[in-house]
């Protein structure tokens, strides 16, 4: 049969055309290249931020001089010159839009190329009736329009950039910001803490159900401009609230470094649902170019009966490095992490979850679905801690892994820790090659070999996608197709 | 021109010859069974046909209508219209049965050029065909062929010609494993798609099958060959007498 030869010209062609590699053409104003305590009082200048944020940002600097990169994740790559890279761009245009005829139609453009459905579209684009998905479009570092804000506010849900937090709900911000990702984590969050130049603040008031899913699409825009988006979401006690986090990001050849940070709170009987789709630029076939991306994604549950659902969809990337975790203080308190990862040619990704017990009865479900194919090598490490107070905790993990193809790999990595006896934990785990017999029978009913695979890896997926909110259930679902493209032959 | 022309065709699995010099030739709104004791090639040959990997094409050629069979790939034949009853069918866990079959049924309607089914005009078709093969809008719901009882699958099979409507049928032991209300239903399943211009093979051990399905041909495969070739009667001639005229050699 001839399909070897075609397919290699098909993972080459598919390589060179990622389908959202395009660089917007707007202006952008930059620092210089560099970081020292300059560049963090420019940032802070430039963002007219009041005193206090700007000792946190030098503390936070600070201290990140005095760390070292991690090593202990199982990715390579050649050490990160951090004096080389940007950490300051904003479009030019300056002053905020008042409405959304008044954002850069190039901007409107991308959102269209980047196939946001049509809904979302058309609450983008202010269309009367629209549904109410909010939509806080984080372009480069800042800001430049968000929308259905009056709808939020009349229920007094503050969902706006962090900067404009800073400026209107300091008292918020100081309480909550670094309370559960200290800048002195790690590495990166140390590194965000004090460059960090824009991302989303939410805030739920008692007894509010959330009247709409919070969406904010994030792109990474300038050539070498490291991307430190920083999010804040406080949920207040007795309240609902789904965020959905969508990426992507033009082609370029430079690797690009992103470390966000995320902070999550839910206070008494609060339930915060963390959506994620993340398909940035995962570098070509050959693995040149790509993002590098290195998240700290953390939620406390404070309050009793509170509860924490990570879902995330990891298509992009050249390397990713995260773990949204749960710290679980509230008695019966609930975290959940349910994850998709896949990796192609030669991405890398060390991902997983922790899961720490501290209250009695909490609970916390892990279920992962590992997909690597090409050369990609993929690593799930997750952690499930039960401290001494958390009596009858349980825990239940799935982590699955699929191959496709003979030059992947995928390594499961648990810890697992318990200092009380009562405590439960459960850990299942598989790894498998893609079905030979499922992929012929579904091209014996005439799907390619491409469509074939995106329906198995579907299936394989079933149960993490289905906990997605519908539209970027549909979204993900196509997404998990294009990654694999050129991936069996 | 014939709908299936085999010429003298060889194969070999893993380097041990399966199939020795078939010729089988079937004219479209033909239907012709094939016979043959277990290990005699019968599936053998029906993955050839189809595409499947791991077959060593060593001499001969497979023409339909008038292309170059094997020259084609798997999905790409099946989009032409050649379609596999498989003998056990494939369970694909998490990927529910309607997903499947829109799936399926788009790819072929796209290469007809003819425009995708919107999905309440989709779930008509189906269940209309679903209903006279007894499959239920809950079975449709389920994962592809997951926790399916054998009869199950097979009928789902045959759902699946029906939606898709092949020009070559190939059903390999679609009635093995059917109790006596299912192999009716699915007798009728198949005749119902009986065409001038559809072609079809029937792999079968029982004679049973073809008191419903009446074949134009029968033809016994033994030893890699057609080793035989007749009307019905031969299928009652096996029947009673067995393969032993055949000279089966048992390794
Ligand atoms: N992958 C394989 N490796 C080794 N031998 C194989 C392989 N596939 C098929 N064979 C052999 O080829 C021969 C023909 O098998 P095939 O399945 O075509 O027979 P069949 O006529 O369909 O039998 P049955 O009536 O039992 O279904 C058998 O001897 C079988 O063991
Ligand atoms: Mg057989």
């Amino acid at each position: 049969m001839s399909s070897h030869i075609d397919t290699i010209k098909k993972s080459e062609l598919v390589g060179d055309q990622y389908k959202y590699g395009f660089v917007t053409d707007i202006e952008v104003d930059l620092a210089p290249k560099g970081l020292n305590e300059d560049i963090v009082k420019l940032i802070s200048h430039k963002k007219d931020e009041p005193d206090w944020m700007l000792e946190w940002r030098l503390k936070a600097y600070r201290h990140w001089l005095k760390m070292k990169p991690p090593e202990w994740q199982k990715v390579s790559f050649d050490p990160i010159d951090y004096q080389d890279a940007y950490y300051y761009a904003a479009p030019k245009s300056g002053n905020k839009p008042k409405s959304l005829d008044e954002v850069d139609p190039t901007l409107i453009e991308t959102y269209n190329k980047l196939g946001i459905p049509l809904r979302e579209q058309e609450v983008l684009a202010g269309v009367e009736g629209a549904p109410a998905v909010a939509v806080d479009a984080v372009f480069d570092s800042v800001s430049v329009a968000t929308t259905y804000k009056a709808k939020l506010e009349e229920v007094g849900v503050i969902f706006c950039s962090i900067s404009e937090a800073i400026h209107t709900y300091p008292e918020l911000v100081k309480l909550y910001l670094g309370s559960v990702v200290p800048f002195g984590d790690n590495y990166f969050s140390a590194l965000n803490s004090a460059v960090f130049t824009d991302g989303s603040f939410v805030y739920i008031p008692k007894g509010i159900r959330c009247p709409m899913e919070l969406s904010t699409y994030f792109r990474i825009n300038q050539e070498n401009t490291g991307q430190f988006e920083r999010t804040l979401i406080i949920a207040d006690e007795d309240t609902h609230v789904s965020y959905l986090e969508g990426c992507t990001a033009p082609m370029r050849d430079e690797h690009q470094l992103h470390a966000a940070v995320v902070e999550l709170i839910a206070l008494e009987n609060a339930e915060i649902k963390y959506s994620t789709v993340q398909n940035w630029y995962p570098g070509d076939s050959k693995g040149k170019g790509g993002i590098y991306n290195f998240v700290t994604k953390r939620g406390a549950c404070r309050g009793d009966n509170s509860k924490i659902s990570w879902t995330q969809v990891e298509t992009g990337s050249a390397i990713t490095w995260k773990y949204p975790s749960c710290i679980l203080q509230g008695d019966n308190s609930v975290g959940e992490f349910y994850s998709i990862a896949i990796t192609n040619n030669y991405q890398q990704a060390d991902t997983g979850t922790k899961m720490i017990h501290i209250g009695e009865n909490t609970k916390s479900r892990i279920i992962s679905k590992g997909i690597s194919a090409g050369h990609a090598d993929q690593t799930y490490r997750g952690l499930v801690r039960m401290q001494k107070r958390a009596e009858k905790a349980r825990n239940y993990t799935q982590c699955d892994s699929l191959l496709i193809g003979d030059t992947c790999g995928a390594h499961t990595v648990p810890y697992i820790e318990s200092k009380n006896p009562t405590a439960q934990v459960e850990h299942e785990a598989t790894t498998s090659r893609i079905n030979e017999d499922q992929l012929f029978y579904c091209r014996q009913r005439g799907l390619t070999d491409e469509e074939a695979v995106s329906l198995i890896v579907n299936g394989f997926c079933r149960e993490v996608l289905q906990t997605l909110p519908m539209e970027f259930a549909v979204e993900a679902q196509k997404l998990v197709g294009i990654s694999l493209e050129g991936s069996v032959g | 021109m014939a709908l299936l022309e085999i010429r003298n065709l060889h194969v070999k699995v893993e380097n041990k010859p399966i199939l020795n010099g078939v010729n089988l030739k079937i004219e479209p709104g033909e239907i012709h069974a094939i016979m043959g004791p277990n290990g005699s090639g019968k599936s053998t040959l029906s993955y050839v046909l189809s595409g499947r990997d791991g077959y060593q094409i060593t001499d001969g050629e497979i023409i339909y209508n008038g292309i170059d069979l094997l020259e084609l790939e798997p999905d790409q034949r099946a989009r032409e219209g050649v379609f596999l009853a498989f003998q056990y069918p494939v369970e694909i866990p998490g990927v529910v049965g309607l997903t499947f079959l829109k799936t399926a049924l788009n790819a072929t309607r796209i290469h007809r050029g003819q425009n995708e089914l919107d999905a309440m005009d989709f779930l008509k078709f189906v269940r209309e065909k679903a209903q006279s093969l007894e499959i239920d809008d809950e079975m449709l719901k389920r994962f592809v062929n997951e926790g399916f009882s054998g009869g199950e699958k097979k009928r789902m099979e045959i759902l699946q010609m029906a939606i898709l409507q092949p020009k070559l049928a190939i059903l390999d032991e679609t009635d093995s494993g059917l109790d006596i209300d299912a192999l009716q239903v699915v007798s009728k399943g198949i005749n119902a798609l009986r065409d001038a211009n559809r072609g079809m093979l029937l792999i079968t051990h029982y004679q049973r099958l073809l008191n419903y399905v009446r074949p134009d041909k029968v033809h016994v495969l033994a030893n890699g060959r057609i080793a035989r070739s007749g009307d019905e009667a031969l299928a009652q001639e096996l029947e009673e007498k067995g393969y032993a005229e055949f000279n089966v050699f048992v390794e």
